[in-house]
């Protein structure tokens, strides 16, 4: 940090004077194009046609660059890119490693197949309360918490998407919408707080916000700092962002209130990215603290996937039922964080990206089976085989993919992570994760029972009649869009595995991630 | 100063978190103020309070001239305030929806998205 005092200030001590080489915008970018596109749409925002054309393009390029950025990292490593020319630690840095990158990417590709679903879904007021800018929105707040190097910028990311998710949250201002986006907004502000009260002990002890300047410098501080209650900290606000057992009660509350499309985008994204957060401070940044932990958060784990999936063997409202299968699927992914080997952290990245998918669609499929079946409930639903074969075969699909069981994804994800409970002799880990995927089959298989297979009950005005066919088809070629996916990872897993095992390797050995901040070491 | 200050931030959280267990969402909103609020305090303290001395680098020289007052605290905080009254805002304007559209702001009565009593799935066909 020492400048000289002379006539010509040498400032290659504090700022960097090479600029970025031009590929490296590479790593902003899928920050930017949503950024950029949310606020056009902000600007046009009385030009309602074109919002959801504008969406498509300003995401298909976000899953563009999210693939070039994966891509990249894969074959050279993390990336990283520091803001306002300050050498970091001052300066922002922006980091991708394989796991931010192969989460945003997912992330992108869901965003993508949600926004076709939302030509049908989000009507003429939909767009005037700005659907379109709030998705857009949030997904640049989702890629910039996968990206950012900096703990606190992390923390402002998070505040991005979930401002933006308040508002797509509320768009239609329904009375259940109205009373889950109460319970959901304070519990959820209650959550970031803590998260920022865990920051600024960190920034208290360690000086510094950087993540890989605060994994390199966790060791010297091990003895001296309260790095135990910084690591606890972490783990309840991110198990509240989450939705782990016990604080997950904002989950069931909310996530069925909104528009089909908008509950998919938060079925899908937004707990993962507390598990993402989860793997970044608590095995990256302290990971002696998580062996410490290491017990509860399988406790954690154990109660959340049991508990989810009987919340969801309860529900007769299939998208409340779904809402329970989300908080469920957290539980297996903090199973592998728990275990804290390759493998489980393997598990944990690709369930992640196994779950992004297929809760994703099965939102999606509460959407269609209302569509034909005129309701969200077990009571009057039924007979939707004779109605529509197609999405009787996506349907059980997703029953196989969302239970584990071949040859959907679900499957690989918890070998791996059955795997790595039996090598660390977790044996009763291993049983919950088996156990939970019983109990999905049977959650998911009564859901497919009643609504597919049996008789239409004896309610009148059952059917929906004014839904054109033209919207039907679109929703059945979004579901086929989550389904293609789910059986090519189920069918052809290699080159998952690969990714999420680079990407738990990277999370291990972070000389890497440090080397791609702090090239020269110094700072 | 430090215990002072760090005094004053436990007396803001505990405020704070008693509040927060209220019914009452009017009562959970100030109390989410007042957390709001202790966490500033709590970034302030956690980046060492040195007083008046601001973070000027005197002309001539290119580095400041014996200890300053860390300027990026108050960086964290603006953002912080800025984030947290934006949030309390749009909160106050749902809690008042709320309260038109359900009619009571005690949390015990807001059963609209999770009815009492609701059936369970059906057994059998």
């Amino acid at each position: 940090m020492a400048g000289e005092v002379s006539g010509m200030t040498d400032i290659s001590g504090a700022m960097i004077t090479a600029p970025v080489a031009a590929a490296d915008w590479l790593v902003i970018a899928p920050v930017v194009v949503p950024l950029v596109f949310g606020a056009l749409l902000l600007m046009f925002r009385h030009e309602m046609r074109w919002h959801g054309i504008v969406a498509m393009i300003g995401l298909a390029i976000l899953v563009g660059v999210d693939a070039a950025l994966l891509k990249r990292v894969l074959a050279e490593g993390p990336l990283a890119m520091t803001m306002g020319r300050w050498l970091p630690p001052f300066g922002i840095s922006f980091t991708a490693d394989a796991l931010g990158a192969v989460f945003a990417l997912t992330a992108g590709v869901v965003a993508l197949i949600c926004a076709v679903f939302s030509f049908r879904d989000i009507g003429v007021s939909g767009r005037r309360y700005g659907f379109y800018p709030f998705l857009m929105l949030m997904m640049a707040g989702v890629s910039g918490a996968f990206l950012t190097g900096d703990i606190f910028n992390l923390y402002v990311w998070f505040e991005v998407f979930v401002i933006a998710s308040f508002g797509l949250l509320i768009l239609g201002s329904e009375k259940a919408q109205i009373d889950g986006a109460t319970k959901y907004a304070i519990l959820n502000l209650v959550g970031t707080t803590l998260f920022l009260i865990a920051t600024a002990y960190l920034y208290g002890t360690f000086g510094t916000l950087n993540m890989a300047d605060i994994a390199r410098k966790a060791d010297g501080l091990r003895g001296t700092g309260p790095l135990m209650t910084l690591a606890t900290l972490y783990l309840l606000a991110f198990g509240m962002k989450a939705a782990a057992f016990p604080v997950n009660f904002w989950l069931p509350a909310s996530y069925h209130t909104p528009r089909i499309v908008i509950a998919a985008l938060f079925g899908a994204l937004l707990t993962k990215i507390g598990v993402y957060a989860l793997l970044r401070t608590l095995v990256m940044l302290f990971p002696v603290e998580r062996g410490i932990l290491a017990e509860t958060i399988g406790w954690v784990a154990a109660a959340t996937m049991i508990l989810g999936v009987l919340g969801a063997l309860a529900q007769a409202d299939t998208r409340r039922a779904f809402g329970f299968l989300v908080i469920s699927s957290v539980g297996v992914m903090l199973a592998g964080l728990a275990l804290g080997s390759e493998t489980g952290l393997s598990g944990t990245i690709f369930y992640a990206v196994h779950s992004m998918l297929t809760m994703g669609a099965l939102y999606m499929l509460a959407g269609m089976m209302r569509e034909f079946g005129g309701s969200f409930s077990l009571h009057e639903l039924g007979g939707l085989y004779r109605l529509s074969p197609l999405l009787t075969a996506i349907a059980f699909l997703l029953v196989l993919a969302a239970a584990g069981l071949p040859p959907a994804s679900g499957l690989w994800p918890k070998i791996l992570l059955v795997k790595a409970a039996l090598e660390a002799s977790a044996w009763w880990l291993a049983g919950a994760i088996l156990l939970t995927g019983f109990l999905t089959t049977i959650a998911m298989g009564r859901i497919f029972l009643l609504a597919f297979w049996r008789d239409a009950p004896a309610v009148d005005g059952r059917h929906v009649t004014a839904a054109a066919t033209g919207s039907r088809s679109l929703g059945q070629g979004v579901l086929i869009a989550f389904a293609v996916p789910i059986l090519l990872i189920g069918i052809v897993p290699e080159p998952v595995i690969r990714i999420a095992a680079q990407a738990a390797h990277g999370l291990l050995e972070s000389a890497p991630y440090i080397q791609a901040v702090f090239p020269a070491g110094g700072g | 100063m430090e215990p002072v200050f760090a005094a004053l931030v436990g007396l803001f959280f505990a405020v704070g978190i008693y509040l927060m267990l209220s019914k009452h969402v009017v009562r959970i909103l100030l109390g989410v103020v007042i957390f709001g609020n202790a966490v500033n305090l709590l970034i302030f303290t956690a980046g060492r309070i040195l007083r008046e001395v601001a973070a000027i680098i005197p002309e001539g020289a290119d580095t400041p001239v014996g200890p300053i007052s860390n300027p990026l605290p108050q960086a964290l905080i603006l953002t912080a305030i800025v984030i947290s009254f934006s949030f309390f805002a749009f909160l106050l304007v749902l809690a008042y929806r709320a309260y038109q559209e359900i009619g009571t702001d005690d949390t015990d009565g807001m059963r609209v998205a999770e009815p009492a009593g609701e059936p369970l799935p059906p057994i059998g066909y």
